[in-house]
């Protein structure tokens, strides 16, 4: 299982990537940053980055504006 | 004449001490310096290529002798009436990944960018220079009230302040943007006096 956002559970598979799950959770926003275990992913790597069974994932969503 | 007389008992040495990089000095970025120079903060890296607008009076801290200056000069003269002693090394540029790892002198970041895109890569290339170091983000400062939807999130070295859902198409109201830019301010000051 993946706690994502404190919030939501979301069941994990071997192999799982980020990108995976952020398929898995809907998610549409396009501009965003994850973290995996408070480790920042970036973008390139969010296909091939395998999220641990158990990890806790934190989605920011990045509005325009500053 | 000491301005911080009334600050938190022990916090003005620590900060004296410490240096904060500022990306973006617009409506976060000029309001945020100024508190962390209020604060204390011994030293800033002012980062932006703009110069003042007449437009960005209605949030940041400029004036209107200011328009048509470098955003870093002008804040940087502002910053020194506050505190003169403060350390200030002004960068009037477009800030690019590859700058990144020149912020060594750094302990702390603040991300101020207008651009969604600018500040996944600035938090990208940050969090890979420097992993062990604060960088203090906002997402979401436009419109009007709502203030019980500004928050802060955090993870890791990475802290982030704001609704994380507006839009500034939306439109900019300095109540809205200081509330963030405080809480910016806010969050990395604490950072840098509970950090030994």
């Amino acid at each position: 299982m993946i706690l994502v956002n404190d919030r939501d559970r979301v069941p994990w598979h071997a192999g799982m990537t980020v990108q995976d799950l952020l398929g898995a959770m809907n998610y549409t926003y396009v501009l965003i940053t994850v973290m995996v275990d408070d480790v920042l992913v970036p973008q390139e790597d969010y296909h091939h980055r395998e999220i641990p069974d158990g990890a806790r994932v934190t989605v920011f969503h990045l509005a325009h504006g500053g | 004449m000491d301005i911080f007389a009334r600050n938190v008992p022990g916090s003005t040495a620590l900060l004296q001490r410490r240096t904060v990089a500022v990306a973006g000095c617009g409506g976060l970025g000029s309001n945020v310096a100024v508190a962390l120079a209020r604060a204390g903060v011994g030293h800033l890296i002012l980062i932006d290529h703009d110069v003042v607008a007449p437009d960005n009076l209605n949030r940041q801290h400029f004036f209107r002798d200011d328009v048509g200056r470098p955003k870093v000069a002008a804040l940087a003269d502002h910053l020194r009436r506050i505190q003169p002693a403060i350390g200030l090394d002004l960068r009037e540029r477009t800030l690019q990944p590859a700058d990144v790892a020149a912020l060594g002198a750094a302990d702390l970041l603040v991300e101020a960018f207008d651009r969604a895109e600018a500040k996944r890569w600035l938090l990208e290339a940050w969090c890979r220079e420097f992993p062990e170091r604060w960088v203090i983000a906002a997402s979401g400062l436009a419109g009007i009230g709502r203030s019980e939807e500004i928050r802060v999130r955090r993870s890791g070295r990475i802290i982030m302040c704001g609704d994380f859902a507006s839009d500034q198409t939306e439109g900019l109201c300095a109540a809205r943007v200081l509330l963030v830019a405080a809480m910016q301010a806010n969050v990395a000051i604490e950072c840098l006096v509970e950090e030994p």
